[in-house]
């Protein structure tokens, strides 16, 4: 649905060029929900900018269900960018219009007749769910309610893409949430493919299907979500999952020799990432049986990602140490990462 | 009551058809050269938003002869703008001297100061509503009437409101090329002649008209902010 190639953003200030993008190729396939992530000042907004051209790229080609945009000339460009719609992190409405007319913006010069529009509007609303907000000001609006807005503005045009820049930056994590399942909603009933560009890992989680992690203005890692999560390469990408988890707490503990983690001789302290799709096995009680050793769970962080369970546990082993060392061989043959921390 | 005017305000009383002539005078031209400042002052405005670097349709040309053009007639104090102009008064008007011939440079004294105001509440739009109607796929000048302009009523309001108010104020100079109005009466007789009443009066009448285009400004502004 959207190919980037090569795509290369420079910005002249002057003195010293930025690079903001350098050499990124993308390959985003139809209907499914894909994730930028990125702190601030990765280049995540003007890459997610290079794909409806508000930001020219300097260079690289930019394609868009068939159509190479970058070759359009401006009135071509203009009527492509009706079937890209977009999001922003302040909703960018317009003040002076009505929830009905903001929505109702887009469609002038469509063809459609003021019945038509009207009754389109209508549906747009009640789609996201503020069709009693119709009359309403922005002024009058909440964040969660305004970003609605938004999103059915940004629909107006029956777009097949829809680009969010940060759409949930703004808000509150409740209604981060509430936000985020009408989007994955939308993709589901309408097909529509959707870019969502964030610095927040846990956006990601909740509803990509895939994801890029962007720094200094390239892509250092990029797959299915669930696969990234297992098992992150680049380091970025590992400090972005941590902020998500709290598995490395246990570090912290070991360091300040908290009692929770203190360990009597033979004892070991193992963290188990579980990194394939296969967590549902009854693992620790199995290995604790048929080995003939405790596993005793310090704690456990588990989520359900791409509808997976990922994540693992941290736990104190104790027993046999020939006994632990096969249990420890045994779960590295079941997939899963087993990591001993400390040795008692 | 006419017995009471006439003793505090003898020597206004004494020529209230000329009173009534000169504030005819300050009305015509308010409004005249008001009505036409307007027009090019939005024009201006307009033109020097969208040409800006910034803008929709970025022109470093445009945008800097205009840029200059508006500073340097901001600069020129009205007093020597109205001598300054005659004979281009003369060309266009086909009289430099009295109301009509004041209408000219009240218009150059008021388009840089109305297109400045406008430049001002126009920046006054949010960027994101630009990014967001580029986004939707409106052209540049679809921007500019329906963001702009639209989203900017109630900034271009309080514009119009302050260049009102200083046009009232430039009006009373008008006196130096003959065009009559409320100040040169003040001055011939109010001043000249010592006939204090009469500034009184024409202040209080000057200080009505400033009030009615503020407070009708300030309505208009209240029923578009949302």
């Amino acid at each position: 649905m959207i190919q980037l190639d090569h795509i290369v953003k420079t910005f002249d200030t002057g003195a010293d060029k930025v690079h903001a993008v350098s050499d990124v190729t993308l390959h985003i396939k139809s209907g499914e929900i894909f994730g930028i992530i990125g702190f601030s000042g990765a280049g995540k907004s003007t890459l997610v900018r290079c794909i409806n051209l508000l930001e020219r790229p300097t260079s690289g080609t930019v394609t868009v269900d068939g159509k190479v945009l970058t070759d359009l000339s401006a009135k071509e460009l203009r009527e492509a960018r009706k079937k890209i719609g977009m999001i922003f992190q302040h909703f960018n409405l317009m003040r002076s219009r009505t929830v009905g007319e903001n929505v109702a913006y887009p469609l002038k010069g469509s063809g459609l007749t003021k019945q038509q529009i009207k009754a389109k509007v209508r549906e747009l609303l009640e789609l996201v769910d503020i069709a009693e907000k119709e009359n309403a000001y922005p002024s009058q609006l909440s964040g969660g309610q305004k970003q609605r807005v938004a999103i059915a503005r940004a629909l107006a045009n029956d777009p097949k893409v829809l680009l969010c820049d940060e759409a949930t930056s703004a808000l509150d994590p409740q209604t981060t949430g509430a936000i985020l399942q009408l989007l994955k909603h939308l993709n589901e009933k309408l097909g529509i493919t959707i870019v969502i560009i964030t610095h927040e890992m846990a956006v990601v989680k909740e509803i990509c299907d895939r994801v890029a992690v962007m720094e200094h203005g390239n892509v250092v890692e990029e797959g299915d979500v669930f696969s990234i999560f297992a098992a992150p390469k680049a380091g970025i990408t590992r400090d972005f999952i941590r902020t998500t988890s709290n598995l490395q707490k246990i570090e912290k503990l070991i360091e300040d020799k908290s009692p929770l983690v203190a360990l009597k001789p033979g004892e070991k302290i193992l963290r188990l990432n579980y990194i394939k799709k296969n967590t549902s096995e009854a693992l620790i009680s199995e290995t604790s049986r048929k080995f003939n050793i405790n596993l005793n769970i310090i704690f456990a962080d588990l989520e359900i990602v791409q509808d997976a369970p990922i994540g693992g546990t941290v736990a104190i082993a104790s027993g046999k140490k020939e006994d632990i060392e096969a249990a420890v061989e045994y779960l590295k043959e079941k997939n899963v990462g087993v990591e001993v921390l400390e040795n008692g | 009551m006419a017995d009471l005017l006439n003793t505090i305000i003898p020597n206004v009383m004494s020529k209230p058809d000329e009173l009534w002539e000169c504030f005819g005078q300050t009305i015509y031209m308010v409004i005249v050269s008001g009505a036409i400042s307007m027009v090019f002052g939005l024009f201006f405005g307009i033109i020097l938003t969208a040409t800006s670097p910034k803008g929709v349709l970025k022109n470093k040309v445009i945008f800097n002869i205009l840029d200059k053009l508006v500073n340097i007639f901001r600069s020129i104090p009205f007093v020597i703008l109205l001598t300054a102009l005659i004979p281009l008064t003369r060309m266009v008007v086909g009289t430099a001297i009295g109301t009509k011939g004041a209408i000219l440079p009240l218009i150059f004294g008021t388009v840089p100061f109305f297109t400045r105001q406008i430049e001002s509440a126009l920046a006054e739009v949010d960027y994101g509503l630009i990014e967001a109607a580029e986004s939707m796929g409106d052209s540049p000048w679809q921007i500019i009437f329906r963001v702009y302009l639209k989203e900017s009523v109630p900034g271009i309001v309080r514009a119009m409101q302050i260049t009102f108010i200083s046009l009232v104020g430039l009006t009373a100079m008008a006196g130096a090329v003959g065009g009559g109005g409320l100040g040169d009466f003040a001055i011939r007789y109010g001043h000249s002649r010592g006939q204090t009443d009469v500034t009184y009066v024409t202040v209080i009448i000057i200080l009505i008209m400033v009030s009615l285009i503020q407070s009708t400004g300030s309505y208009i502004i209240k029923k578009t902010t949302h």
